[in-house]
């Protein structure tokens, strides 16, 4: 009888607006459901980042070939950088955020949700308006660093138009980011349950809040530089034209100041994840917690101190040069802090090689692997002859796909169940695993010896009889072994699909809060905020001897935000004001805009009031799990 | 407070209190979250900045900022602005009272000085144009119609918004929700205004030095 009248009253009064199917996704503003498109458009980026890569080192396989030359070569690794970095790794350590964070920190949803959906759809807008280049006239073809004066290049037929998709598309898509910063930072300041102080959080927690000051504080620079580019392009200004008393170098510094932060933004969440993995695994507490969240601080402090180390060869002066190198030695130090508190959660501890743990295993020596080269780049002098090499692509492959890709692949395997109900298989994972990791020190560790034997990046051959043959082959062969591992990763996924929900509240006796609910969680996380109680809060209550955590509130009616089409709406009109922009009919870019600005004024006009699940409904959805 | 109401018809003495709390904490955070915004405007800034102070002298043999700039437009324009941040200090102290109606005159005041604000600058950008000293004639022009017209854009962008948040006061008078707005683009109005601040000394004052 009660149960019906909360029924009724709860359709009279809180009209909960619930699409299905596409419209569900569309108007999504659950961070889970955010946290798996985000996986989704990220993972979709990826393999198009792949497949570059893989006709790239086609294209290198050997000497004297001419299957992708000239410009089409220029344009592929172009946009294997710049997707890669902007469109598969930024939105991939956004799946984790979203789909983890709350739920470590006790929380029933970010603080901002709209703001979460708004973010992802212009983080995907962005990347497809980057993509839609290569069947409009041809891909950006300026590096992922696009430098001056080479980007402002414009091409008097009008018919090519590269740079200004890679302008237009990192443009909309970083203010997704930043928004995603600011939303992430509000978050954990805010939102952490009754309890949990900021030294309880934990680690990939932290990394994602040091990451999202970064985001904050980096992203603005590059907002700017791309406005300049812009304007240079379309507008015929004079930024970088240095026949009008520009200055190309001002690019190179405003690029790096966001570009070096950006690849702590990256990495730095993949360091939480290694953190999870490696001391739920070793069945042992994180070693030395405290001074992993100091060496995370001390990391995203110093990275905004390193960014010359890509310019030491511009011609900054030795003073200049020297002073960035210090700092960016000093970086290795808070590093080392991390790879030995690694080392030390490891050691007699009661490891499980799952598969998460064999990636989060791989990546400790081949990330130290790519530190040490960073180390002798930061020699300047040292720099000058590496420079422009592949010894350096070497170097940042080592870090990014051996440092962020297999931390992304461990953190998958721990938290696929948590995000999907349904365990990945092991076998399949262990093939992909050791497919994906023998492929990748075979495609990169021969490139450190063929930058030192002067093997330029960026040049779409090599002659024969110099000895850069065998190298090549060997990392093109290398290249086409991480593309079966991802098909096999592929398949793990489709037949994970397919079999029943298996995955319980706890398949990994872990540490953490999202491991006290069920897999998947439910639309309200959390039926009862819990308590915490110390670090590592769910262990804390396991040594305890309980089952699950102490409540920290009654059992109530939980408020939940209305699911809107305004995110999508405005990133919509963000991407038709794009290609306004970049086919110079300003009508169309103005439309785009007024789009975008209206969904803001309603948006503003109609309050979001919500609507609350009550609690004979969250009785209701537990009876349904059991 | 309507909204609060319906709930409490619905749901009962509690549920209602428990409701308007979780409000208050939301409102709560969108100012949070708006400082941290305004953080990331002001790194936006200081990177256009930089860029000006970079190519203030780039000016390609082309005219500069003594020859362009008018000391009585940039002045009025600097007081109109300044004026404007003080009414809409008289709004927030209205609001703080529960007057509406002198809420809403001190926000229309503002309004009409924020408008005043971009006619001026529009004017001064036209002129300037016609005289050839255009984005594209220099570096120092590209970073001055940057700097200058990214911060002209910042306060359009604040009128369409606070004729927004009048639309709200007018129908719903003064809520916690509207409260919470009329505070957040005050702020984003006195931030503009510290801007200019910086805008007036760095580019106009040293630009007639």
């Amino acid at each position: 009888m009660a149960n019906a009248h909360a029924h009724a009253h709860a359709a009279v009064h809180h009209e909960p607006k619930r699409y299905t199917g596409l419209m569900d996704w569309l108007t999504t503003v659950d961070h889970k459901k955010i946290g798996i498109l985000y996986l989704i458009a990220g993972g979709f980026f990826f393999l198009i980042g792949g497949l570059e890569a893989i006709l790239i080192r086609t294209q290198l396989m050997y000497p004297d070939q001419k299957i992708f030359v000239g410009d089409t070569f220029n344009q592929l690794t172009t946009m294997h950088g710049t997707t890669m970095i902007f469109f598969a790794a930024m939105p991939l350590l956004f799946a984790f955020m979203n789909a983890v964070v709350p739920l470590q920190i006790g929380a029933r949803d970010v603080a901002f949700p709209f703001v979460n959906a708004l973010g992802f759809w212009l983080f995907f807008a962005g990347g497809v308006l980057m993509n839609t280049s290569w069947f409009l006239g041809g891909a950006p073809d300026a590096g992922w660093t696009a430098y001056a004066p080479l980007s402002s290049i414009i091409d008097p037929d009008g018919k090519f138009h590269g740079v200004d998709f890679y302008v237009l598309g990192l443009q909309i898509a970083g203010i997704g980011t930043l928004i995603g910063g600011i939303n992430f930072l509000v978050t954990i300041i805010n939102m952490r349950a009754p309890g949990m102080t900021f030294m309880r959080m934990p680690l990939f927690t932290w990394t994602v809040f040091v990451t999202s000051i970064l985001i904050t504080f980096a992203f603005p620079a590059i907002t700017v530089a791309l406005i300049e580019l812009m304007f240079d392009r379309l507008f015929h200004g004079a930024f970088f034209e240095a026949s009008r008393g520009g200055n190309n170098v001002l690019w190179e510094h405003l690029f790096w100041i966001f570009g070096h932060p950006e690849v702590y933004i990256l990495i730095m969440p993949a360091f939480g994840i290694i953190s999870e993995v490696v001391s739920t695994f070793s069945k042992k507490r994180l070693f030395g917690y405290s001074s992993m969240v100091f060496a995370t601080v001390l990391i995203g402090f110093l990275s905004f101190m390193v960014w010359v180390h890509h310019m030491f060869t511009t011609g900054i002066g030795a003073v200049g040069n020297s002073i960035f190198a210090i700092a960016t030695m000093a970086i290795a130090v808070p590093t080392g802090v991390k790879i030995f508190n690694w080392l030390f959660t490891l050691w007699g501890g009661n490891i499980r090689f799952t598969v998460a743990n064999l990636f989060a295993t791989a990546f400790i020596p081949t990330f130290v692997m790519g530190g040490v080269t960073g180390v002798m780049l930061a020699v300047p002098a040292a720099d000058f002859q590496y420079h422009d090499t592949y010894f350096v692509v070497a170097h940042f492959h080592y870090v990014i796909v051996g440092g962020l890709i297999l931390s992304v692949f461990a953190g998958l395997y721990y938290w696929w169940p948590k995000m999907f109900g349904r365990m990945l298989s092991e076998g399949l994972g262990k093939v992909h695993f050791w497919l994906f990791f023998i492929g990748f020190h075979l495609t990169f560790f021969p490139q450190h010896f063929l930058g030192l034997m002067g093997l330029p990046r960026r040049y779409f051959t090599y002659m024969p009889g110099f000895g850069l043959e065998t190298g090549n082959f060997i990392s093109t062969i290398g290249a086409f072994l991480q593309g079966l591992g991802m098909i096999v990763f592929l398949i793990n996924i489709i037949v994970t699909a397919r079999k029943q929900k298996d995955a319980g509240n706890d398949p990994w006796d872990g540490f953490t809060l999202e491991w006290t609910i069920p897999s998947p969680a439910p639309e309200y996380n959390f039926k009862q905020t819990p308590l915490v109680r110390g670090l590592d809060a769910f262990w804390k209550e396991k040594m305890a001897g309980n089952k699950e955590m102490t409540p920290a509130e009654p059992i109530g009616p939980i408020h939940m935000p209305s699911p809107s089409i305004l995110p999508f709406v405005m990133s919509l009109g963000l991407f038709i004001s794009g290609y306004g922009f970049i086919y110079h009919h300003y009508i169309v870019s103005g439309a785009g805009l007024v789009i975008t600005i209206i969904s803001m004024f309603l948006r503003s006009l109609f309050d979001d009031h919500g609507w609350h699940i009550e609690p004979e409904e969250l009785e209701e959805h537990k009876g349904g799990k059991a | 407070m309507a909204h609060t109401a319906v709930h409490q018809a619905s749901r009962g003495q509690t549920a209602a209190h428990a409701h308007a709390a979780e409000h208050h904490d939301q409102e709560g955070l969108k100012i949070l979250g708006f400082w941290i915004f305004l953080v990331t405007d002001c790194l936006l800034f200081g990177t256009l900045f930089a860029a000006y102070v970079v190519l203030r002298t780039h000016t390609d043999g082309g005219p500069n900022g003594k020859e362009l700039f008018e000391v009585p437009g940039f002045v009025a324009e600097t007081f109109i602005l300044l004026t404007s941040s003080f009414t809409s200090g008289l709004a927030a102290l209205a609001m703080n009272q529960g007057k509406r109606n002198q809420l809403l005159g001190w926000l229309a005041v503002t309004a009409l000085l924020g408008a005043c604000f971009v006619g001026f600058e529009v004017s001064e950008f036209a002129k300037m144009a016609g005289e050839g000293a255009t984005i594209s004639r220099s570096a120092f022009l590209s970073a001055f119609f940057t700097l200058v017209g990214t911060h002209g854009l910042h306060v359009s962008l604040g009128l369409v918004w606070m004729t927004a948040i009048m639309l709200q006061l007018r129908r719903r008078g003064i809520t916690a929700v509207t409260r919470r707005k009329v505070f957040v683009i005050s702020l984003y109005w006195h931030f503009l205004d510290a801007v200019w601040i910086f805008l007036f000394t760095v580019v106009y004052l040293m630009g007639v030095m």
